[in-house]
């Protein structure tokens, strides 16, 4: 590009085109100048702005995944302290209500065994009551019979005998009869 | 016909001046340095403008190197490594960039010159050893001592640890200086004998196939090449880091 003009104008650069050009040593005080430069400025440009972005994004990503990954992990505990605790609900409303249901079915049995005692207690009541009242019937009818006995053989005494008994004779023959 | 090593050619763009025989000047190289800082500039403000939690094209592209080089740092020098990330990124873009740039035909290769890549590689040298004794003091010379030696050895093992720390720097900087220049020169001298074939009429330019087939796979090598000696570049910064926080072998 510029080297053919260059090389027509520079008059002794011809002279020093002679020689192996990199160890011209004339030549490497402005090479280090300018590296010097140039390297400095790269240098720079890498330590303060370059090298900062990158370890920013590379660390920033890895802890963000690292972060996402902990979410993750906490989320699945989480999640599994609930499934837990659901199960732990269930398994307490069943044992609730079961042990509602057993307290209803004995409080309907305690109810029905009092019930059915009450009722026992009351038919036992009434076959009393009626065992009682067939006893003073049964004496009723037993002194209506001593009564009619008494009158029978009165009279029946009366006709074989002519007379009728004495009362006191008739009461303790009787008597004697009924014993037996 | 241009030679290979034209292309290397330092030429002044804007004179600045004179410091003895040195001249100051803005310079086809500084011109190429400025494209590489801009280019890595302009990239990364677009791409870390939006910083979105789900990354763009760019974002990604930019979270991918930085991912690359702070793995790399981090296996090298471990966690505490990461406080010299910001000088291990600008290597490590600096030089990927001026390495694809050079590769752009026409376009100068500020890594193709020793001096540049020495700078770069005394730059970690010298921050090795900044750190290493504002950490460590005088214990930080006990990286030229191996544990476990045996001490008749110690004095030979010394000398050889402290060479080879010394050459460190050299190494560094002439690893990346050679392989950059020695890819551009193959280009270019492959590129001639087409040049120069194809002049030769029509068996020439059927015989310039081959030097033309050559260019296309050694423009592939230098693709990979330009990014592994970037890589290279940095993994070795890393390693030689890791001296300065941790000098105990």
């Amino acid at each position: 590009m510029a080297s053919p003009q260059k090389t027509g104008t520079e008059v002794p650069g011809g002279a020093a085109d002679v020689g192996f050009p990199p160890f011209k040593t004339e030549t490497f005080a402005s090479q280090l100048l300018w590296l010097a430069i140039f390297f400095g400025l790269l240098y720079w440009l890498v330590s303060k702005v370059f090298a900062p972005r990158l370890t920013d994004v590379i660390e920033g990503r890895a802890s963000r995944i690292a972060r996402d990954l902990d979410d993750a992990a906490a989320a699945k505990a989480k999640a599994e302290e609930a499934g837990r605790a659901y199960e732990t609900s269930l398994a307490e409303a069943k044992a609730k209500a079961q042990s509602i249901a057993q307290a209803k079915r004995d409080e309907v049995n305690a109810g029905v065994e009092a019930r059915r005692k009450a009722l026992e207690g009351d038919l036992a009541a009434k076959l009393a009551a009626a065992e009682a009242q067939i006893a003073t019937t049964k004496t009723k009818a037993m002194a209506n019979v001593e009564g009619i006995a008494a009158e029978a053989a009165s009279a029946i005494v009366q006709r074989l005998g002519g007379s009728a008994p004495a009362k006191g004779d008739l009461d303790a023959a009787l008597k004697a009869a009924l014993k037996a | 016909m241009a030679s290979p090593l034209d292309q290397f050619q330092i030429k002044p763009i804007v004179s600045l001046g004179k410091i003895g025989n040195s001249e100051i000047a803005f310079t086809n190289s500084s011109l190429f340095m400025m494209l590489v800082v801009l280019a890595i500039g302009v990239f990364f403000m677009m791409a870390t403008a939006q910083r979105s939690l789900v990354p763009g094209r760019l974002q990604s592209f930019a979270e991918m190197l930085y991912e690359f080089v702070a793995n790399t740092l981090k296996s090298a020098a471990g966690k505490e490594g990461m406080q010299f990330f910001p000088l291990v990124f600008s290597l490590f873009l600096f030089v990927l960039t001026a390495n694809f740039m050079g590769m752009i035909p026409g376009s100068f290769t500020v890594t193709s010159h020793i001096i540049v890549t020495f700078a770069l590689a005394m730059v970690v040298f010298l921050t090795v050893i900044g750190v290493g004794f504002a950490k460590h003091g005088t214990h930080f010379l006990g990286l030229f001592v191996p544990g476990g030696a045996p001490a008749l050895l110690v004095p030979f093992l010394v000398v050889i640890e402290v060479i080879s720390f010394l050459s460190r720097p050299i190494s560094l900087g002439m690893r990346l200086f050679a392989n950059m220049l020695a890819g551009h020169i193959a280009l270019k001298v492959f590129a001639g004998f087409v040049v120069s074939l194809g002049a030769l009429g029509i068996g020439g330019i059927l015989g310039a196939t081959l030097p033309l087939g050559m260019i296309v796979a050694l423009t592939a090598l230098e693709f990979l090449v330009a990014f592994l000696q970037a890589y290279v570049f940095t993994i070795l910064t890393c390693v030689y880091l890791n001296d300065a926080l941790h000098p105990g072998h």
